[in-house]
């Protein structure tokens, strides 16, 4: 080992591909980064691009009109914005409380042994393709509701006035209440992940002098854990909203794909997702086509709205407590 | 002091309905779980078969099988890793090197946020705006492209989250020899955060398999077995979902057993690629 | 924070020309450091004597890893953080734009506070710089690995055990490694940024007898908490404090004899 001779055969510096190759490399990472801005912005743009013949020929008028009639090219969203909306809304109303009550068994109730399997079996909902929901929807839970809830549903809630027109009609399983359902299943895993994790962040510190002071286990959640997370836990259930909105293969499944207006929650009907995955390809005009890609850029700018909203809920606990698949 | 532990009573039975109440709800998602798994395991199971790995789907009343749309699947799928990985894995490097927190930093990290929740169908109607109707007729690449899509903001995501855990020192110390940055990264922080990327990319791949909707206009179908990427290409989502809402008992068979394989595949590799992060982590 | 006027550091200048000092190998004249409007150094000029060791000691927040992080152009990667003045590398600014910094940082290399090595095996750790500034034909970068393991006393703990991964080591082995990484490169200059201070006694022991033993080939600047690492390692000793530098001069004369008394007062434990 000659040091010496080592050192002494200094070759002259260089400096690998030198600045231009750092160059080069930002300038490919900057552009992919550019690349998500303008999918996003381009996905935008283009639908719209796509649906504008619908909303020139049709006006404002779209968004309020029932019709949806393929011979006479006659086309308006309201209906597939009512089925879209009911749905998302049973299944808020659904998961919401269930999802919570996930996060608090997760968090307060379970042995320590036994969170890490549950949590774990709860977000493998999230991993179950979309479609396999439609389907169990479909042959399984749509004839279960027919059978044994909306008969029993009807038969409680059909003669009370106003409220009861929401439960009229014959059980047949499929529907919007039953979409909803199952669209509540769905987002269940993503809210309740979203609460889980901030639920956790809230300080021990915190926790312990609530509990100190006599609290019980459920006044500690509801008058210091929620408080504190509130904005995260709306940003949870926004992000779960979202989800709802835009789901599409389940809810085709079970939803009926009807174009009837109509108020109950028993009867068939559709979504913008339902409707553009069923009928698109048959889509037979240019006004048909239009029409849908309309719709489809409806539905971007409501879930664009909603998941942002989530994003800035998130954003504020400085969490980034998106639930992942 | 009646008055006191009437109160303390009424306290105590609020807690217990409400940890009843949760318990409840956790019941209620795991029976969820246990009764769609159970389904398709119990129809999947009937119709499973080697058949459904020789013949290609049937025309009604005839005997078939999946292979020609597990073939377009795989083939779909290696485009669109190869399409979206790149990109993503460039992206989510920008995000976590830029460097600060830079307002177009923010805004792209935004933007990739909302791209991972975005309702997929509207992904299948961009892409059928800009590939399929231009070029005339559906097509296999339109399909990979908008798996692509699907793909992307779940790399960008986790490249740009793996790469921020990279302590700072270690990217010093190479720049502190003399490494230009691109050295720095490709040679030094990619292989400290590789467990963390392959996460995200097999992850990734676990959603996309499951997709349907943006494969219905831009992928189509195919009955036939073919590997000609501009033609219309069969794939498993769309199949189960055509042969699913099928009259026909066989083609709702085949589309059972598509379901099984296609909710084991997602649902191991999604399984997989956590036991393994976690083991990495330990 | 007071601002220091000009003339006292004029007054300073007589310090840094002690009668037996070596040709300086770098020369930092006026320098003022910045962390967005916050002035982290304060008109620094200091010389740097050639195959000597320069210790830097103050009181968290003083400023000496600034110092040192300006050495190498490390702050670069910060937006905000800028420098003025002049650090002069054979005749070289090299805190002006137009230094390659790549080339610099060749010929100034940096060991971190916390072990840094790289994910790879221990051979391709040492190899990583050679790699990116000479092309060595196969048998020539062996000798070049050994040649800086040796240096850093790590051979013979692995030279049985060249392709493990580096990440097995201890953490004394570690940081050793980075010192021959940092070698492998033959800079002429060795910034060490508190080497020790996330290691054992008995590794810190072996890497200060390191720091002696490279003086031989290399210019060392090394900042420590540790007054007598300081006294152990270093040949001139430079005092800082709030951004300033204090007083400078042999290391003896300033842990026996300091002229400041901001310095004695902290010497001997009175504050920071």
């Amino acid at each position: 080992m000659n040091s010496e001779a080592v050192l002494a055969g200094a070759a002259p510096a260089k400096s690998g591909v030198g600045p231009w190759g750092d160059h080069l490399f930002r300038f490919l990472l900057a552009a992919a980064a550019l690349m998500v801005l303008l999918l996003l912005g381009g996905a935008g743009l283009a639908i719209f691009w796509g649906g504008l013949p619908a909303f020139v020929h049709f006006g404002p008028g779209f968004l309020a009109s029932l019709a949806w009639d393929p011979v006479r090219h006659d086309f308006g969203a309201l209906v597939p914005i009512y089925g879209t909306f009911m749905t998302s809304a049973i299944a808020m109303v659904t998961a919401v409380p269930v999802s919570f009550g996930i996060a608090l068994f997760l968090t307060e109730v379970a042995p320590a042994w036994l969170r890490a399997p549950i949590g774990a079996a709860i977000e493998l909902l999230a991993g179950i393709p979309s479609i396999i929901y439609g389907m169990w929807g479909l042959f399984v839970f749509a004839p279960f509701m027919a059978d044994h809830v909306e008969p029993w549903l009807t038969a409680l809630f059909g003669p009370l006035p106003l409220f009861g027109v929401l439960f009229d009609g014959p059980p047949l399983g499929i529907g919007m209440l039953t979409a909803g359902l199952i669209l509540g299943i769905m987002v269940v895993p993503f809210i309740s992940s979203v609460m889980r994790d901030v639920f956790r962040l809230v300080p021990q510190a915190l926790r312990e002098s609530a509990l100190g002071l006599g609290a019980t286990r459920w006044e500690l959640v509801w008058l210091v854990v929620l408080p504190h997370t509130r904005s995260a836990v709306m940003g949870g259930i926004f992000l779960g909203l979202g989800r709802a909105l835009g789901e599409t293969m389940a809810v085709t499944f079970v939803l009926g794909n009807a174009h009837d207006f109509s108020p109950s929650l028993l009867m068939p009907s559709t979504s913008i997702a339902a409707a553009i995955a069923n009928e698109f390809t048959e889509a037979d005009s240019d006004m048909y086509r239009a029409s849908l890609i309309a719709l489809g850029f409806l539905l971007f700018a409501i879930t664009f709205v909603v998941l942002a909203l989530a994003k800035l809920l998130l954003a504020r606990l400085g969490g980034s407590g998106e639930g992942r698949r | 002091m009646s008055v006191i532990s009437a109160r303390m009573l009424r306290r105590q039975a609020v807690n217990a309905l409400a940890l009843g109440f949760a318990s409840l709800a956790t019941l209620t998602g795991l029976i969820a779980l246990v009764w769609i798994l159970g389904t398709i395991v119990v129809y999947g199971a009937a119709a499973l078969g080697p058949h459904l790995f020789t013949r290609a789907t049937p025309p009604p009343g005839v005997e078939g099988g999946l292979l020609n749309a597990l073939l377009g699947s795989l083939m779909m799928t290696a485009l669109a890793v190869l399409l979206g990985a790149p990109i993503g894995i460039l992206a989510g490097t920008h995000l976590a090197e830029s460097g600060g927190r830079r307002r177009g930093v923010e805004i792209v990290r935004f933007v990739n946020d909302i791209l991972l929740s975005a309702p997929s169908i509207v992904i299948g109607l961009f892409v059928y705006e800009i590939v399929v109707r231009p070029s005339g007729h559906f097509s296999g690449v339109a399909g990979a492209i908008a798996m692509a899509m699907v793909l992307l903001p779940v790399v960008v995501r986790t490249t740009d989250e793996t790469l921020r855990l990279v302590p700072v020192s270690l990217r010093e110390a190479a720049l502190a020899l003399g490494a230009p940055t691109w050295r720095m990264v490709l040679f030094v922080l990619y292989p400290a955060a590789r467990a963390g990327m392959l996460t995200g990319l097999l992850l990734g791949i676990a959603r996309i398999s499951g997709e349907t909707a943006p494969l219905l206009f831009t992928a189509l179908n195919n009955q036939y077995l073919s590997f000609d990427i501009s033609r219309p290409m069969a794939n498993m989502p769309v199949v189960i979902f055509q042969f699913a809402l099928s009259p026909y008992p066989a083609w709702q068979a085949i589309a059972w057993a598509g379901a099984l394989l296609m909710t084991l595949f997602v649902l191991l590799l999604s399984l997989g690629t956590r036991a393994m992060l976690r083991a990495g982590k330990a | 924070m007071t601002r220091s006027p000009m003339d006292a550091n004029a007054l300073r200048m007589p310090d840094l020309a002690p009668a037996d000092v070596v040709a300086p190998r770098i020369m930092i004249e006026n320098l003022h450091f910045y962390y967005g409007a916050l002035e982290a150094l304060k008109n620094i000029t200091l010389a740097l004597p050639d195959r000597q060791a320069t210790g830097m000691i103050g009181p968290s927040g003083c400023g000496k890893s600034t110092l040192l992080r300006v050495l190498n152009r490390m702050y670069d990667l910060y937006p905000g953080q800028r420098a003025t003045g002049r650090v002069m590398l054979d005749g070289e600014n090299i805190i002006s734009p137009d230094a390659d910094v790549n080339i610099l940082r060749r010929r100034i290399g940096m060991v971190f506070q916390k072990p840094t090595p790289f994910p790879m095996s221990i051979y391709d750790n040492v190899a990583f710089g050679v790699r990116l500034h000479e092309r060595l034909p196969r048998a020539e970068m062996d000798e070049r690995v050994e040649w800086s393991l040796s240096r850093a006393a790590l051979w013979d703990e692995v030279k049985d055990r060249l392709r493990a991964s580096a990440t097995g080591l201890s953490g004394g082995q570690q940081q050793r490694l980075c010192i021959a990484r940092s070698i492998a490169v033959r800079p002429e200059v060795i910034l060490l940024d508190e080497p020790t201070s996330a290691l054992d006694p008995i590794s810190t022991l072996k890497i200060e007898e390191l720091i002696d033993e490279l003086k031989t080939d290399f210019t060392i600047v090394i900042v420590t908490h540790n007054m007598q690492q300081a006294a152990r390692c270093a040949d001139q000793v430079a005092f800082f404090y709030l951004g300033e530098l204090v007083e400078v001069g042999p290391a003896a004369q300033i842990f026996t004899a300091p002229r400041q008394r901001r310095t004695q007062e902290y010497i001997t434990g009175r504050f920071g």
